[in-house]
């Protein structure tokens, strides 16, 4: 397993790549509205009765059909890029990451209400930590970068509750 | 001009660039080492700070880079996607997300690029976040007033706080400066094996005093738009203006080297305008609108307003942006009908002038009743993107 690049350096480049996509897509880079993307199109699929009465399934048909999004192709290449990046890096491997003092199946069961959370947060903030708070930044949207205040205030607020999943 | 969407990059071509872009994304995400979410989670308990070394360091170098675009005139910023604000819903999704972020070590993206190295906690994530957005959507119609609730827009920071853009990257970037100063001496002490420790100080400091530079020219550097209309309203001396005569005989020779701008409101446009006319309010005149319909150095392009001020400074601001040959209109849209098209005041005027002008207003009166509806320049519409749609 080789060594992590410099964060500076990572982080010079990642701004790289989301101004390139502001500047030829005119839009930012995201991660949830992928995830959204995969649930309104399943249950616009499967219950398309069901979805038309909510407006919440309804608005995102408007927006096209959501496993055409630009958000769908970009997750594609995320996780081939993510893929590329760990088999030259020799990071390829099936594990549980976990703190020390937790198991494996709290660990599990931690990152699916995690994940769930982050899900439903994500839709109130119009987007997470990437589309939200990265990409709302680098376009100075107030709204981008309240919803970035409130995650990283949030996440030290209960950190220290939560330390024994961690340290 | 970018955006590169949709006139110069086709919507087929957008996934492609989507996926490239995303590869990138995702590639450097993983170097970066967002793929461990303790590596993550070390960011709330002072061991690791690499998540606010990449984010705020990529933070501001994507900023900076819109806003440096955007004074070179490279990129139309009226075009590119804004987040909304909704301010109750922004500040209750972002508390939800920070104990999330907490509970399971990750974030949406950065959980994706665990699961495509296999971390099994990374693809449990994944699954919870489909299940989150499953719930909140069967939820929508309880939870509707308070996601809909405190609607500010496309609001801009720089705008709310009432500061310039560069300002508030210049703000952005001494906080990140200060915070990593800070946080690597932290981390330093907490962490006995820091990544930190090996970190190249010299060319650290180096790269810290580069970016506190940039930090102080966008401080001081005037937001583009002010910038060019200051400029426009102090060149407006130079501006070429055409008598209203002169620009008779053009309308009347229907001239193809030749083009009419009305720099008046939409409204007033669509009433009543002169032949031929293209609309294109001053806002216009700084984006990507005008490039396209402006371009053509060898057309002389008549700027006209109410009046003959208006149109000089809109002619002012073209010159600045990009386009050649200009002039304005003496006396502007109301001078030009009062003279020419209902002419008064002919007493004085020479014979030679009173025939032409009897002509005039026959045929332009003519021509301005057969275009009765003028044809409005299309406003390019701002690019609809984020994640919550």
């Amino acid at each position: 397993m080789k060594n992590y690049m410099n964060p500076y350096l990572a982080g010079f480049l990642l701004g790289m790549v989301l101004l390139a996509t502001i500047f030829i897509s005119g839009r930012g880079l995201g991660a949830s509205g992928a995830v959204k993307g995969v649930v309104t199109g399943t249950v616009l699929a499967v219950a398309p009765g069901h979805a038309m009465k909510n407006e919440f399934y309804a608005a995102a048909k408007a927006h096209g059909n959501p496993f055409k999004d630009w958000l769908m192709f970009e997750m594609a290449g995320v996780l081939m890029g993510a893929f590329i990046s760990g088999i030259m890096s020799d990071r390829l491997k099936f594990f549980v990451e976990r703190g020390p003092r937790v198991t494996s199946g709290v660990r599990i069961l931690g990152a699916a209400i995690g994940g769930a959370l982050f899900g439903i947060g994500a839709q109130f903030g119009r987007g997470c930590t990437s589309g939200a708070a990265l990409s709302g930044m680098a376009v100075l949207s107030a709204g981008g970068i309240l919803t970035m205040m409130a995650i990283f205030g949030s996440a030290y607020a209960v950190a220290f509750f939560l330390r024994k999943l961690w340290i | 001009m970018g955006p590169l969407v949709p006139d110069i990059i086709t919507d087929q071509m957008n996934l492609v660039i989507a996926l490239l872009l995303g590869i990138a994304f995702g590639f450097v995400l993983e170097q970066a080492g967002f793929s461990s979410s303790r590596k993550l989670t070390g960011l709330f308990y002072g061991t690791d700070f690499t998540v606010l070394r990449v984010f705020f360091t990529a933070g501001v170098t994507a900023m900076s880079g819109v806003i440096i675009l955007t004074q070179m005139g490279w990129l139309d910023a009226d075009l590119i996607y804004i987040n909304p604000m909704f301010l109750q819903s922004a500040i209750v999704g972002g508390a939800i997300m920070g104990v999330g972020f907490v509970v399971g070590g990750f974030c949406p993206g950065t959980s994706f690029c665990a699961a495509a190295v296999g971390r099994i906690d990374g693809m449990a994530f994944a699954a919870g976040g489909l299940l989150g957005i499953f719930a909140f959507g069967e939820a929508f119609p309880w939870v509707e007033n308070l996601y809909k609730a405190g609607s500010k827009g496309d609001l801009l920071v720089s705008t709310a706080l009432g500061i310039s853009n560069g300002q508030f990257a210049g703000i952005m970037i001494g906080v990140a400066v200060v915070a990593f100063i800070f946080t690597t001496r932290v981390e330093k002490r907490v962490n006995a094996q820091s990544g930190a420790l090996q970190f190249p100080v010299t060319r650290h400091r180096i790269a810290g005093a580069v970016l506190v530079v940039l930090a102080v020219i966008l401080f001081f550097v005037p937001d583009r738009k002010a910038r060019l209309t200051a400029e426009a309203a102090s060149t407006m001396n130079s501006v070429r203006t055409m008598a209203p005569d002169e620009l008779a005989i053009h309308i009347m020779d229907r001239d193809p080297k030749f083009q009419l701008v009305d720099v008046r409101d939409a409204t007033s446009f669509g009433k009543t305008t002169l032949p031929g006319a293209i609309n294109m309010p001053a806002s216009m005149l700084i984006g990507k609108e005008s490039r396209n319909s402006l371009a053509d150095s060898r057309t002389e392009k008549v700027f006209f307003g109410r009046d003959t001020a208006e149109g000089i400074r809109a002619a002012a601001l073209a010159r600045l942006t990009g386009s050649e040959n200009v002039a304005a209109l003496a006396g502007g849209f109301e001078g030009f009908m009062a003279t020419v098209v209902n002419p008064r005041g002919l007493d004085g005027a020479d014979a030679d002038t009173r025939v032409f002008r009897a002509r005039a207003s026959g045929e332009i009166a003519a021509m301005i009743r057969q275009s009765s509806a003028p044809k409005p320049v299309k406003a390019i519409r701002r690019v609809q993107g984020g994640c919550g749609g």
